[in-house]
């Protein structure tokens, strides 16, 4: 741990503004994502506050309905489209992905850079459509409510999330292929760290499925502002086929959001074990199956829409098919704990607490894909506990996970590992009392998107909104004390954890090259020694 | 994106490749990518026709005999040959010949605008005939609303397939600069190359939108 | 890695699908009962796939581009077969429907 002021790396190989906002490197770019994204995090949070303090009380007093849908529905935009989906891979996959394979950068550099711009002309239109008096359609802009009744800022929302788009077809466009040309001698698809097969996986789905939803938002806009009346009911137009649009990229881009954090829990499950994943193969591949099924099951958000039943069942049984894979990599994570010599660093804790509640999760979810039980718990707070178990229990996890894990990488200093340790705990705390009780909600019949509810919901509803401002506590602390490492923080050596992985043996932080020469791989990932002390 | 191509090489590669090999193929791979996310970008619209279509056949049919068969021939053969005269240009390019190159490039440029010319004789001829989608719509019948889908349809269609050729032009104009300053050999004409597959993609489109607008139910 | 294609073959293909354009249109005009739909239709797959194979020259590329364009496709299947699964099998129930 010798002090490496002397050394040039990418954090110091130039200053200025210039240098930053013109800047090709993927490392600077990536920390260009992670300034935006906890920016968008903060919004989003804000809006969720809103929606807990309301909820606070039976009677729709702190906010009016109407701007409770507008409250619900920008939670919702920026949560999912500017904070979870270019989360883990515009910020720790930029930064990690060329590293890990040996490469100097992505093989697209300035569309790189691109992708983030586009990324701020889209958050800017979303923005703007806020502060100038919001939108209240719900995330999933439903026609032809989004088309024809809401007299919000549909288009300008839209917009926005059309141009982010093409943020994600680029970043997922570059990895794929910096995946398949750029990787170092000898690191052949098999001797991948998980993480990259996680990402390459969600490159697939961001560049199949992100463009379905761009058309999808182009006929609405064409509708709502030119009256070709595609999914106008009026003209024998079917709102259901606007569903189907959507959901063919909303449903997989849950999985944009989950596979990305698996592959991070990999990383880290492997790294304080101290062993081999078990079964390599299968949690790589089971990346892709993921991948794959994602895009077959999309209809169960459509089953109680008078869609055909006979379909429903087909995606019924598609939806628990999609549990297989996901099942594999759980099994596998927790067969690698076995006998390993298991330590507790933060990242470690957020790893665990990943596998506990993407567990339930993902077997709500399975609730949630048999037809009957889904008929009685649609639009109930069921789903919306489901889906925050797999969004924030899930990726939100997996990515302060990694924030801890690579956080001597990226800034070269270490965090105070205690601070650390108490706030992963503290969300973890927070997120099951937020969010547990809404699984309670729903079930006895508490739906979604009201600002009132019935008085005897009230006690479950004061749980849930006191978890979320512990939750709240818990993630303000990483805030503070990341941005305090990064001036007081100790150096970091090159690889503090001890861990596998071509990116521990380059320097903290990288230089700008990434490697004095091209590294050449010799092993398989995860050649941790059987024997060795628990680090403290 | 195509920009981006045609403005990214300086150099005989960039710093993050080996070789100018692994920079073409790394840049051959990224456009067909590219075109992956096209063909489920214009999906959509596609299979938005295919349900309408088979809920409302008729309406359809009755529908599409507003539009010009003859035109419609025309542009196809017109596309087409742009796409042959695109294939030459790129195969020029790989022999290093830089006059035939730019003749071809300004070949395909014309005819893409006589396309898009046509096009919007054809556009102007439906807005006569009041045939815009929405409150100005003037076919008065039973299935009215069903007939407004399919103009939806066809002017989202073709104006996203027009949109893709704009785009193409802007992208050809950059290759003409670059090939009178002679920056294409046959070493190096990987933008020449990647736009070819690009537009070669747009005629594609065209040649399902033809049959599927112009031609169902024709007899 | 270029691979250079005789100008022959691009000719050829030209002609192919100039013959193909004019193929559709006459078929459009006779009546074929439900085969004109499949006849148009298989007419532009295999325009479609001479464009690729030849002007986009897939039939000279790496497994990889192979793959890429027929994942292309694949997923353009799924979206629909699995979309048109719902509307062609939603009146089977004899359901009273609004």
């Amino acid at each position: 741990m010798q002090a490496q002021e002397s050394r040039t790396n990418y954090l110091n190989a130039n200053y200025g503004i210039r240098s930053w906002l013109l800047t090709v490197d993927h490392k600077r770019i990536g920390l260009l994502y992670l300034g935006s994204v906890t920016f968008f995090f903060i919004i989003g949070g804000l809006f969720a506050g809103a929606i807990r303090l309301e909820l606070l009380t039976p009677a729709g007093d702190l906010v009016e309905s109407d701007t409770y849908n507008k409250l619900f529905t920008m939670h919702g935009i920026i949560m999912v489209f500017f904070f979870l989906i270019p989360s883990i891979p515009s910020v720790l996959g930029n930064f990690l992905i060329p590293i890990m394979i040996g490469a100097r950068d992505l093989a697209f550099p300035r569309l790189n850079l691109l992708s983030w711009y586009i990324y701020l002309v889209g958050s800017s239109f979303t923005l703007y459509a806020m502060v100038t008096g919001g939108v209240d359609t719900g995330w999933t802009f439903y026609t032809p409510f989004s088309t024809s009744m809401s007299n919000t800022n549909v288009i300008p929302t839209a917009l926005g999330i059309f141009i982010n788009g093409f943020s994600s077809i680029l970043t997922g466009l570059n990895f794929i292929v910096t995946i398949h040309r750029m990787r170092a001698p000898g690191l052949t698809w098999f001797r991948l760290p998980l993480f990259v097969w996680a990402h390459y996986a969600t490159s697939l789905i961001m560049v199949l499925g992100t463009p379905v939803l761009a058309i999808t938002i182009i006929m609405v806009g064409l509708e709502r502002g030119f009256h070709l009346g595609i999914f106008d009911p009026a003209l024998g137009g079917d709102p259901l086929l606007f569903q189907h649009l959507f959901w063919f990229y909303s449903h997989p881009a849950v999985y944009i959001m989950i596979l990305p954090s698996m592959g991070v829990i990999s990383e880290v499950i492997t790294c304080f074990s101290r062993k081999r994943i078990f079964g390599y193969e299968f949690v790589a591949i089971s990346s892709l199956a993921i991948a794959a099924l994602g895009f077959l099951v999309w209809a169960h958000h459509m089953f109680v829409t008078g869609m055909s039943v006979y379909a429903a069942m087909i995606f019924s049984f598609l939806s628990f098919a999609v549990a297989i894979p996901s099942a594999v990599k759980v099994f596998n994570w927790t067969a690698t704990l076995f006998k390993g010599s298991v330590s507790f660093e933060a990242p470690m804790i957020y790893a665990l607490g990943f596998i506990g509640l993407f567990t339930i999760g993902g077997l709500t979810g399975l609730f949630l894909s048999s037809l009957g039980v889904d008929v009685h718990v649609t639009d109930t707070y069921f789903v919306v506990a489901h889906f925050h178990y797999i969004m924030v229990g899930g990726a939100i996890m997996g990515y302060m996970a990694g924030l801890h894990f690579w956080w001597p990488k990226i800034s070269g200093r270490l965090y105070p590992e205690v601070w650390a340790r108490i706030a992963a705990v503290i969300i973890f705390l927070g997120f099951n009392l937020t969010f547990f009780p809404q699984f309670v909600l729903g079930y006895m019949g508490m739906p979604r998107r009201y600002h009132a509810y019935p008085d005897e919901f009230q006690v479950l509803n004061v749980m849930s909104t006191a978890g979320a401002s512990i939750l709240g506590v818990g993630y303000l602390l990483p805030l503070i004390y990341f941005a305090w490492s990064m001036r007081y923080g100790p150096i970091a050596s090159s690889n503090p954890w001890r861990a596998a992985g071509l990116e521990w043996q380059t320097p903290s932080p990288p230089p700008t090259e990434n490697f004095e020469v091209t590294p050449i791989v010799t092993q398989e990932a995860y050649t941790y020694p059987v024997q060795e002390v628990t680090v403290g | 994106m195509a920009n981006a191509i045609a403005t990214a090489h300086e150099h005989a590669h960039q710093h993050q490749f080996d070789d100018a090999e692994q920079q073409h193929s790394a840049s051959s791979l990224g456009m067909w990518i590219f075109l992956a996310q096209e063909i489920m970008f214009f999906g959509g619209l596609f299979l938005a026709y295919l349900a309408y279509r088979t809920a409302y056949p008729h309406a359809f049919v009755t529908a599409s005999h507003h539009l010009d068969v003859q035109l419609g021939t025309i542009n196809t053969a017109v596309l087409i040959t742009s796409s042959l005269t695109m294939a030459l240009a790129v195969h020029s390019a790989q022999l290093g010949k830089q006059r035939l190159l730019l003749v071809f490039l300004v070949a395909t440029l014309v005819l893409g605008g006589i396309f898009l010319g046509i096009k919007s004789v054809e556009y102007s001829h439906k807005f006569h005939e009041g045939l815009i989608p929405g409150p100005f719509f003037s076919v008065v019948s039973g299935d009215s609303g069903q007939q407004q889908l399919f103009f939806s349809l066809y002017f989202a269609m073709t104006g996203m397939h027009a949109l893709h050729m704009i785009i193409g032009f802007v992208a050809i104009l950059f290759l003409i600069v670059y090939t009178l300053r002679g920056k294409y050999t046959a070493a190096y004409n990987t933008p020449v190359e990647l736009f070819g597959l690009y537009w070669h993609f747009v005629d594609i489109v065209w040649i399902f939108l033809f049959p599927l607008l112009y031609l169902f139910g024709r007899h | 890695m270029h691979h250079i294609v005789p100008l022959r073959v691009y000719f050829t293909i030209f002609a192919a699908l100039i013959v193909l354009t004019g193929t559709t249109v006459w078929a459009a005009f006779q009546d074929f009962g439900v085969m004109n739909d499949v006849v148009a239709m298989a007419i532009a797959i295999t325009k479609a796939t001479l464009v690729v194979l030849f002007f986009m020259h897939v039939r000279y590329s790496d497994r990889l581009t192979q793959l890429i364009v027929s994942t292309g496709i694949l997923f353009l299947m799924i979206l629909f077969v699995f979309t048109m699964a719902d509307p062609l099998t939603r009146g089977w129930l004899p359901l009273p429907r609004p």
